[in-house]
């Protein structure tokens, strides 16, 4: 990186060209996709054939050597044991989860490992989710950098509306391991809002039904003059394309099964099978009926499909997106007639049946003129322009999910409910159940149902130092705090004593930040170079906002300072220039603490001559009133 | 703008100069400022009364998300981004109470020093509220079709606007005592009207 000297009183405010571009990115289950925005314009960033799409799928070569995408698409029947597909079902997932999920999905999972994080074993190493989504993120990252020519270090990343903390967290990380830095979460249909509104000014209610691979999430929006406001959210994290594939996959085996006799399936016949079903799904969005083949036992069969078969087998699934969207628009305190579009999102809402379940359930004919498979990406793109160069537009948007803590009898006790904007900050008061307890274990748990183990666990923590007290005379105070990502930190605190906590929730299901410190060892060649130059690039953030501020304090009082001291000053400007000229924290830091000792003086002069204009305005009794405040 | 408001001053925290204790950012550096110790009303720039023009406060609460979102701080160092998301913060805060009339009834009752707990789910100790409340609810219960709880459903909500009108006239005839009265009933009724909702969507369901 290369910084250029300014005279003193020129420093300019930090340049968007000294930084990496800013990406959009819909890291999909099935497929992601990455898009660039310019003067409110977003590109999606195609290869040579022009595809958009790069599907989220890794091989990992015995030799180490990782490729992403079609290449390692075609492995999958190759080598189905060194391949990893639809990893998203597994962000923040724990161990525990996959007793519910077992056996839909095309994963061999480490069982060595036990609790916390799902581990999965692959051409034998063992990679955790996070590890498998970073390669997706870096090969992303690397076709924007071929397709610009200039470096990519940030980006707005989407998730499901309804991903909860966990996986939120585990997308973030993964980011990191890649090298980029997360500008914001975005929610997709959010994303997928924004990329329409924008196009069509539209303005009034609108409904976002996004049926991806793996995810479902509906939205409701209120869109207005650049101002996007989600009114209610909700899904399915475990609903999607995914999930006909496997319907489709199970019935054609069947078929077999009932003509050649059951057999054991191997792990790669149940992956080929499966991307059978997927291009019988995908072909029969076009046409009425085919036939397709499968292999078990070396011995090929022939199956014929025809669009109502599979509609019937996919009708199961598609209800239950009906019944998400009816809550969703009652959360939303609405009615269907007030919805004035209807938004189409994801690869899966190609499927004629998903079109008319859709026409169904909002009584309108739904709007798709963006490529679903793009919409959250050039969404995406927009947002990372938004907070990089500049905007007016405005995303406002809720937690999908209540978040709450256990109490007494296993039953949750919500902090904050679901559909509430953030960001947010939320307080409870608890007490203690017992005399002289000293001590309280907090846990964090989201979801809507009332007993905590229907909830998914985030975080366990204890707070100690509690006074000796009688039963229910602490005051335990639990304050949950969700930020623009839809990320929850928890503190907790005891009114009498003030002994307080705070907690980022990673625990249950996440990684230790020892674990990844160590992963960016392992992954980053030039980790160190990266940390290094990310904390350089916000201390010189920072000393720049100082040198800026001081300028401007400058301009309005200099008469303040003798010329002695001016010039101590102007000194201690040009030093914090010199530092970040020479690339060195610490000599920013060093500068920086010169600048504010210089300036120590004629900050004390204007605070008393400000006192002092503002006490010349003011009676005696307004005074008391402000010292009272 | 109430000009008499107090002009307490603080330094500000980047350039280390005065700066109006409510002011949003400094007039000298243009650093984002912290969200400080304001009521609702303040804080969106709304007159304190029960009678809020909800388009008012949707535009007021846009125009200030609008420049103190943490979207319009991603390029800033930390400690503004940190700034950010508590005037952000405070602004929902500030939005999600007034927007609702209950919550609005009882933050105003607290703020003239007549604080009512809408959270304290003790025995309504009012006879007739008491009485009204069962009746409407055995009624709800014996519900069966969608017809009869839209019906219920409807005389409840023109009840619930009812009650607001009289909480506006209690206020707007300083009679706190009266205005608290109404504002607990309103919680029933609203509580009411979440149960025929609910209701109404299991007789859907479950034809
Ligand atoms: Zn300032």
């Amino acid at each position: 990186m290369l910084f250029q000297l300014h005279e003193p009183g020129e420093t300019p405010a930090p340049h968007e060209s000294e930084r990496g571009l800013a990406v959009g990115i819909d890291l999909g289950t099935t497929n992601s996709v990455v898009a660039l925005a310019r003067d409110g314009a977003a590109e999606v960033l195609r290869d040579r054939d022009g595809g958009g799409l790069v599907p989220s799928v890794v091989h990992y070569a015995d030799d180490g050597a990782v490729v992403v995408g079609q290449d390692a698409r075609r492995m999958l029947l190759e080598q189905p044991d060194h391949v990893v597909s639809s990893v998203k079902r597994l962000m923040g997932r724990g161990t525990e989860d996959l007793k519910t999920l077992a056996g839909t999905l095309p994963f061999k999972l480490d069982v060595a490992a036990d609790g916390g994080m799902v581990r999965l074993a692959v051409a034998g190493r063992t990679l955790t989710p996070v590890e498998v989504s970073a390669d997706i993120l870096r090969a992303l990252r690397i076709r924007a950098e071929l397709a610009q020519g200039k470096s990519v270090d940030r980006a707005v990343i989407t998730v499901p509306a309804y991903f909860d903390d966990g996986a939120r967290t585990a997308t973030k990380d993964a980011a990191r391991l890649a090298g980029l830095e997360v500008l914001r979460l975005v929610n997709e249909p959010t994303a997928a809002a924004l990329a329409y509104g924008l196009d069509n000014s539209s303005e009034g209610l609108y409904a976002v039904f996004d049926l991806g691979g793996g995810t479902f999430d509906v939205s409701i929006l209120r869109m207005e003059k650049g101002v996007f406001q989600v009114r209610a959210t909700g899904g399915d994290s475990a609903l999607g394309g995914d999930d006909i594939d496997h319907a489709i996959a199970e019935h054609f085996l069947a078929e077999r099964a009932a003509i050649h006799g059951e057999v054991a399936i191997t792990e790669g016949e149940a992956k080929q099978a499966l991307a059978a079903a997927r291009v019988a799904k995908e072909c029969l969005s076009g046409r009425q009926d085919g036939e397709w083949v499968i292999e078990v036992d070396g011995k090929p069969s022939r199956h014929a499909l025809t669009r109502d078969r599979m509609e019937e087998l996919a009708a199961p699934w598609i209800d239950r997106t009906a019944a998400i969207c009816r809550a969703v628009i009652e959360d939303a305190g609405i009615e269907v007639a007030d919805i004035q579009g209807v938004v189409l999102v994801g690869g899966s809402t190609r499927m004629p049946l998903v079109r008319r379940k859709v026409k169904e359930i909002f009584g309108r004919e739904p709007l798709s003129d963006i490529n679903p498979d793009e919409v959250v990406a050039v969404g995406a793109a927009l947002q990372a322009e938004a907070l990089t160069v500049g905007s007016d537009t405005l995303l406002l948007d809720v937690t999908p999910l209540s978040l709450g803590i256990e109490t007494m009898g296993n039953i949750v006790e919500k902090v904050i409910p679901r559909n509430t904007p953030i960001p947010v900050a939320m307080a409870q008061e608890f007490t203690t159940y017992q005399d002289g307890q000293t001590a309280m274990s907090i846990h964090v748990v989201q979801g809507e149902r009332e007993m905590v183990d229907q909830c998914r666990s985030l975080a366990r923590f204890v707070l100690r130092g509690i006074p000796n007290m009688a039963a229910g005379a602490a005051r335990i105070r639990v304050t949950f705090t969700v930020d623009a990502d839809g990320l929850l930190t928890v503190s907790a605190s005891e009114a009498t004593t003030g002994v307080e906590q705070q907690v980022a929730v990673k625990p249950s299901y996440g990684l230790t930040e020892d674990e990844m410190a160590a992963m960016l060892r392992d992954s980053l060649v030039h980790a160190k170079d990266d940390m290094t130059s990310r904390l350089f690039a916000e201390t010189v953030v920072e000393a720049r906002r100082s040198v800026l501020a001081v300028q401007a304090a400058l301009k309005v009082d200099s008469d303040l300072l003798s010329d002695a001291e001016r010039q101590d000053i102007d000194v201690a400007i040009l030093r914090v220039d010199q530092a970040i000229a020479s690339n060195d924290r610490d000599a920013v830091t060093a500068a920086m603490e010169s600048l504010e000792a210089a300036t120590k003086i004629f900050a004390e002069r204007r605070m008393d001559r400000g006192i002092r204009s503002a006490l010349a305005g003011m009676t005696v009794e307004k005074l008391d009133d402000a010292l009272g405040e | 703008m109430n000009v008499s408001a107090v002009a307490a001053v603080t330094s500000c925290w980047s350039c280390k100069g005065p700066v109006a204790a409510r002011a949003l950012f400094c007039s000298v550096c243009g650093a984002v400022q912290g969200p400080g110790a304001i009521d609702h009303y303040t804080r969106l720039g709304m007159s304190p009364s029960f009678d809020v023009d909800l388009d008012e406060l949707q535009r007021q609460y846009f125009g200030f998300q609008r420049r103190l979102h943490p979207d319009r701080f991603a390029a800033k160092s930390g400690k503004e981004k940190a700034l950010s998301q508590l005037q952000a913060t405070a602004l929902n805060e500030a939005y999600e109470t007034l927007k609702d009339p209950l919550k609005r009834a009882a933050y105003l009752l607290g703020l003239r020093g007549h604080p009512v707990d809408l959270t304290a789910c003790g025995t309504i100790n009012d006879r007739e509220l008491l009485m009204e409340q069962m009746e409407k609810r055995e009624a709800l219960a014996e519900a069966t079709t969608p017809e009869q709880v839209a019906k219920l459903a409807m005389g409840n909500e023109s009840e619930v606007i009812a009650c607001q009108c009289h909480i506006s006239a209690a206020f707007n005839a300083g009679n706190l005592d009266e205005a608290a009265h109404l504002t607990i009933r309103l919680k029933y009724l609203v509580k009411l009207a979440e149960e025929a909702r609910a209701k109404k969507s299991r007789v859907i369901r479950t034809p």
